[in-house]
């Protein structure tokens, strides 16, 4: 009798726990779906204060955050000017958030390698040596932590493909760091349905950039 | 069975409790969110603290969703660029409507700045007026930051001498202040009517404030301007430089340790003129190459989050010798003027935050200085040696408004030792001056802001203290735009070369006023500024009493100054051009050292103006510059006319040109730099120089027409000094 009280009030705890974990996990898959039809930055902004809600129940998820900053990185790119380091600055913030919840996260510096890059837009001329440095930092630190993770293979491309060949860049030697990291793409499967599984269509994309000169 | 099936009850008995509760206690939350002017605010992120409920406020800035909760519960908006808010509700199942009105954070653009006065260049801070980097591509500043702010208003084109003459003072009116301390010998020493360069390179510097009248209390013995500069602090990641150009060669390096809490770094330069003046020959006949040798240290190290120790030491010899037809002479006899120079000069400095209130910085500094100059016969070592520490406290009072205050010490030691041969004089002294600090700017919101304070000094040598009072007020007026008012007392103890005659000489003052109003984008700033200034206690060495030179010098003398500065920068209208021009009114008139009577002074003109263009090709990443500066005539001191100060010189005007191309060489990116300096051999007139009798003179120009410079720099590695390369 006693056994079955203990075992009933276990079984309780675990639907409890398996409610809210199933609550996170239903939470954030709706948000990742508005997040796949954001088009524009009032819509980003929506997703990203959805996931700031959750990250904010959730406080030893790291997911939430980094969705939060992703989101926010994303807002930056439609922006301009002093716009862009606003938007980075608090991508910057989450992603450290991120950091401190999931120390040595591929995935983490991959988003950081990211903001970096996106601050270099406010002025490329003026920034593009440095922040175009720290993101490749940045992400090479992402390899060393996850050589299967596609993303920081696809931010150096794109940072390769974007510098000028004056500067040693160009599509020229983008284009076998993107069809490496196509590959990437192809192998990689997300841990879970929230887990971080963006850029695959950018990197095609950008592929067949190189591919028509 | 039996005993399971009453469990099972229980159990669904308690789902059901659990659940009912659930539903029964949903709150419905609705309002409306708006900034301080009542607009809605959309986007805003609502929801009840740790917990998942919450919605994004719509166009309207309305907002309405359902939270699960009960009981006691906080209410969150929050949203970029304004003040996250918190709010006390509870959750009953009641709906609660509720009204939200956010503030804009603090740390946006829309906060007011005291301006009046200062003109900043920096990284820092998004929006200035120039950006660090401007002073280095500025055509025909030759990387010189004093020729750089020489194409702001508030300065005269006075090409005899070194330093920035501004707003009707001398160049000696100005103070260089590195990382709060000041520096006592900020130019090369030069030969007479020959104006010396700033011993620190640009790249130096991660911040620079020019300030032409009004500033803090933080910064005393300047009547006329401080230039305050802040050193870089740790460098992204190690790197390796190196120059050559047609003056001289230079190599540096700058290792980032692997923690990035740590660096180190060191340069060293050699200069030599000659072969340059063999190509391009000089009007004045160097009887010595000018030659300057010299190296730097730095070391910077972050001791936790907020607290940074810097370090930089710097070393330089130099030398030059020139040669000049002596006026009074009919038989060919030549001025003859040699000079060795050596300076040191070391600034150790430590800031950090005690807690989220205070913050404190610390610093020392010794700097040592020694001309060795022999003006024909004549042998004078003239020596300066400064021993400094400074300590200030800040504390912050609320979001906005802060308490300033702290102490500084200065040890001057000033050795001058003249012989020729058969007489030989030491003068000798030594000031300590000690200086207090308070000031506190007040902010009423982040619209207004008031900034009083005050500094108290004491010399030694001259046995003399002064109280200076120091206030500003700012306001905004717009979005971007502010009105600024400053009023202040100046003081500056004499020259050296008059207090080493007579050390009781009593402080020089000026008093400021100054109105100011700008607007400042990120693309486009318009400013202008009227000032008015009152010079009261100036030296006056007349009438001489040659017996005793002493008996001579007296703080007679007085003057003022007025005007007003307009400066326009715009990057905006045209693509990829970028602009800015200046222009300066100056109404100034003062009676000091040996004028008999008040009279515009020699190192003044009316009106001053600059036009600086920038193009950037971005097809092939060449930079283009043009300085076009213009001045009006200045008087000069002609003893065959009977008005003091009666004659003007010629106007002024100079067209500079630069360019640069940029290209990446395995690792090392690469700038190739070209520049003339006037570019059309305008022959620019800065005086003349009489015979004893009057009946001979020579005017004062530059020594060439043109000044070619044409260089390599290289960088290793990604750091600052790559910026330069693809600036616009």
């Amino acid at each position: 009798m006693k056994n079955s009280i203990l075992f009933c009030l276990g079984f309780m705890f675990f639907l409890q726990v398996g409610a809210q974990n199933k609550r996170y996990v239903s939470s954030m898959e709706k948000n990742l779906k508005m997040m796949d039809t954001c088009k524009s930055a009032p819509s980003y902004q929506q997703t990203a204060n959805g996931f700031e809600r959750i990250a904010n129940a959730e406080k030893k998820e790291w997911l939430p955050a980094y969705y939060v900053s992703l989101c926010n990185v994303f807002m930056a790119t439609t922006m301009k000017g002093d716009k862009i380091d606003e938007y980075c600055d608090i991508a910057e913030k989450y992603a450290n958030k991120a950091d401190s919840l999931s120390p040595n996260n591929s995935e983490v510096y991959a988003l950081r390698a990211l903001i970096y890059s996106s601050r270099i837009s406010v002025n490329p001329m003026l920034r593009g040596a440095k922040f175009g440095g720290m993101s490749g930092e940045m992400s090479s630190k992402a390899k060393e932590l996850d050589p299967n993770n596609p993303r920081p293979y696809l931010l150096q491309a794109q940072g390769m493909y974007y510098t000028p060949p004056q500067f040693g860049g160009g599509k020229d030697k983008a284009l076998p760091l993107l069809e490496e990291t196509v590959k990437k793409y192809e192998a990689f499967h997300p841990a879970s349905t929230i887990h971080p599984d963006w850029g695959k269509e950018r990197a095609k994309m950008l592929l067949d950039e190189c591919k028509k000169k | 069975m039996k005993s399971i099936y009453p469990i099972s009850k229980i159990i669904l008995l308690l789902f059901l409790f659990v659940g009912s509760e659930r539903i029964s206690a949903q709150t419905k939350i609705t309002g409306k969110v708006t900034d301080g002017s009542k607009h809605p605010l959309a986007g805003v992120n609502v929801y009840v603290k740790d917990s998942y409920d919450g919605t994004s406020t719509g166009a309207d800035g309305s907002f309405s969703f359902m939270a699960a909760d009960t009981g006691k519960a906080t209410l969150v908006a929050s949203m970029i660029t304004f003040e996250k808010i918190e709010k006390q509700v509870v959750l009953q199942g009641k709906d609660i409507a509720i009204n939200l009105v956010l503030k804009e954070s603090s740390n946006q653009l829309k906060t007011v700045v005291i301006s009046a006065g200062t003109m900043e260049a920096s990284d820092e801070k998004k929006v200035t007026i120039l950006k660090p980097l401007d002073i280095v591509t500025t055509a025909g500043a030759q990387g010189d930051i004093t020729g750089a702010l020489k194409t702001l208003p508030g300065t005269q084109q006075v090409g005899e001498s070194a330093g920035l003459f501004v707003r009707g003072g001398t160049g000696n009116e100005t103070k260089t202040i590195i990382d709060g301390m000041v520096v006592a010998n900020p130019y090369f020493s030069g030969a007479p009517d020959i104006a010396a360069r700033g011993r620190f390179s640009p790249f130096l510097f991660k911040g620079t404030v020019f300030s032409t009248g009004g500033y803090s209390a933080q910064y005393g013995q300047a009547m006329s301007s401080a230039l305050v500069l802040e050193t870089q602090d740790l460098p992204e990641s190690s790197s390796a430089t190196a120059a050559i150009s047609s003056v001289g060669v230079g190599v540096g390096i700058n290792k980032l340790f692997k923690d990035s809490t740590t660096s180190v770094g060191g340069d060293f330069n050699y200069t030599n003129l000659g072969p340059y003046y063999n190509l391009v020959p000089q009007d004045v006949k160097m009887t010595q190459t000018p030659i300057f040798t010299g190296g730097s240290l730095n070391f910077r190290q972050k001791v936790d989050e907020t607290g940074i120790l810097k370090f930089y030491g710097y070393v330089n010899t130099s030398q030059l010798g020139v040669s000049r037809p002596n006026l009074d002479s009919t038989n060919g006899y030549m001025d003859n003027f040699i000079l060795k120079n050596q300076n040191y000069y070391t600034n150790l400095t430590f800031k950090d935050n005690l807690n989220g209130k205070w913050k404190y910085y610390l610093g020392a500094s010794y700097s040592y200085n020694l001309d060795d100059i022999k003006p024909d016969n004549l042998h004078v070592l003239n020596s300066n040696e400064l021993a400094q520490g400074k300590v200030l406290f800040t504390r912050s009072i609320g979001n906005l408004s802060l308490l300033r205050f702290g102490g500084e010490y200065q040890d001057n030691h000033d050795i001058s030792d003249i012989q020729n041969g058969i007489y030989h004089s030491v003068y000798n002294i030594r000031d300590e001056y000690t200086a207090g600090i308070v000031e506190t700017d007040i902010f009423l919101s982040s619209k207004i802001v008031a900034r009083i304070g005050g500094r108290y000094e004491y010399s030694s040598l001259q046995e003399k203290s002064n109280i200076a009072p120091r206030t500003s007020l700012a306001f905004k007026t717009s979005a971007n735009g502010q009105i600024s008012l400053a009023y202040g007392d100046f003081y500056e103890r004499p020259e050296t070369r008059y207090l080493l005659e007579k050390p009781s000489l009593n402080y020089e003052r000026a008093t400021h006023y100054i109105v100011n109003y700008q607007v400042v984008q990120e693309q486009r700033t318009f400013r202008i500024e009227a000032y008015y200034k009152k010079y009261q206690d100036l030296v006056t060495t007349l009438p001489t009493n040659l017996q005793n030179l002493q008996d001579s010098l007296h703080n007679n003398g007085s003057g003022y100054a007025q005007g007003i500065d307009i400066f326009w920068r715009d990057k905006k209208t045209f693509r990829n051009w970028d602009y800015w021009v200046s222009y300066s009114y100056l109404d100034t008139k003062r009676q000091y050292i040996n004028y008999p009577e008040v009279a515009e002074p020699i190192f003044a003109t009316p009106h001053t103006a600059s036009l600086v263009v920038k193009r950037f090709i971005p097809s092939i990443l060449v930079n283009l510059g043009a300085t076009y500066t213009y001045a009006t005539g200045r008087p000069y001191y002609n003893p065959n006319n009977p008005v003091f100060l009666g004659d003007r010189t010629p106007e002024y005007s100079k067209l500079g040109f630069t360019a640069s191309y940029v290209r990446k060489f395995g690792k090392a990116f690469s700038v190739f730099v070209i520049g003339v300096d006037n570019v059309l051999g305008t022959n620019n007139i800065y005086g003349y120089r009489y015979s004893t009798d009057g009946t001979r003179s020579a005017p004062i120009t530059a020594t060439a027409s043109r000044m070619y410079f044409i260089g390599i720099f290289m960088s290793f590695g990604i750091d600052r000094t790559q910026d330069v390369l693809n600036n616009n």
